[in-house]
């Protein structure tokens, strides 16, 4: 009873750089294009050709602090 | 492991969305409403032609912003989980609900309330259409500058703490953000293109309502996400600690 030592402690360790990239890729790239139809699609820039977009998106693109029009 | 993060992100973001626009629907609708009367009068004096409606009002102020509400929660949840991944484990022993919390902060702080205070969000009727695009590039550049130095901020938090002690150390960080996002508000050029007459009051409350939807969201998909994340046993950093604090007893 001279040496007691603690349970092995399991230290989590955090995710590596190299396992999250190909996702911020992925992840980062999804979300901005999310975010760019409703922030800005069809008012500084267009890739689809008209405004129903914009006007469609229109009340949320102005409550979500974006420039419209 | 990071795709179980992220599409747990992008799902609170949706919740958080549709949260988001039912408050926006009631504290901005009638602002938005008020608004466009507003801008219509000013057509009609001017006697210019009626414009063409694209997509009705109904539709745009009940399934166009829930939808916008939403795309734009999945989106912003899909950044932050991501951001969550690159953090947890990496500002100290920390629980992932934590974690979720210091980056819901640091986002609303970085992303919406300072970019916010330089380019105030505008209802219908404010803004020139020739100058979309320039109120676009300051906007997104003031977003991204924030954004920028709180991340710098954030990973200088640790060696400063190291160097300075962790109080100072802190204050340092604060002091860098504050100092960064100051330079590129003076230096970026003021807008206002606020109408003449056009109403204070109806000014005052859409940007209160517009805040208040954008804090609505980032508390939402904080609560959210750190609960879904919260069960994932390898994001939890404060276990290690408590593992510790349980086994030193024995050791005694």
């Amino acid at each position: 009873m001279s040496h007691i030592t603690a349970a092995p402690v399991s230290r989590p360790v955090p995710i590596p750089i190299r396992e999250i990239l190909p996702w911020l890729v992925f992840g980062g790239l999804l979300s901005l294009l999310l975010i760019y139809f409703v922030g800005a699609e069809e008012g500084a820039t267009s890739l689809i050709p008209g405004h129903f977009i914009h006007e469609f998106v229109h009340d949320g693109r102005h409550l979500m602090g974006f420039p419209c029009h | 492991m990071v795709g179980q993060i992220l599409w747990r992100g992008m799902l609170a973001g949706i919740v958080a969305g549709l949260l988001s626009a039912s408050f926006a629907f009631f504290a901005g609708e009638p602002s938005v409403d008020r608004a466009i009367a507003f801008e219509g009068a000013v057509a009609q004096a001017a006697g210019e032609p009626e414009e063409p409606e694209i997509v009705s009002r109904a539709v745009q102020r009940s399934i166009g912003l829930v939808t916008a509400s939403v795309v734009f929660g999945a989106g912003l949840g899909g950044l932050f989980a991501l951001a969550f991944a690159l953090a947890n484990g990496r500002v100290g022993a920390l629980d992932p609900r934590a974690v979720t919390a210091l980056l819901a902060l640091a986002g609303f702080l970085s992303v919406t309330l300072i970019p916010g205070l330089k380019y105030p969000p505008n209802p219908p009727a404010v803004g020139l259409p020739e100058t979309i695009g320039a109120r676009t590039a300051l906007y997104f550049t003031m977003v991204f500058s924030s954004a920028l130095a709180m991340i710098v901020a954030a990973m200088l938090r640790a060696p400063l703490a190291r160097r300075l002690g962790a109080w100072p150390g802190g204050l340092a960080c604060v002091g860098l953000v504050l100092a960064a996002v100051a330079v590129m508000a003076f230096a970026l050029p003021a807008v206002n293109e606020v109408p003449d007459n056009f109403p204070a009051d109806l000014l005052w409350r859409f940007r209160l309502a517009s805040f208040g939807a954008q804090l609505t969201l980032w508390t939402v998909l904080a609560l959210v996400f750190g609960a879904l994340a919260a069960p994932l046993a390898e994001l939890d950093f404060s276990r290690a600690r408590r593992d510790l604090n349980a086994a030193q007893p024995l050791a005694r």
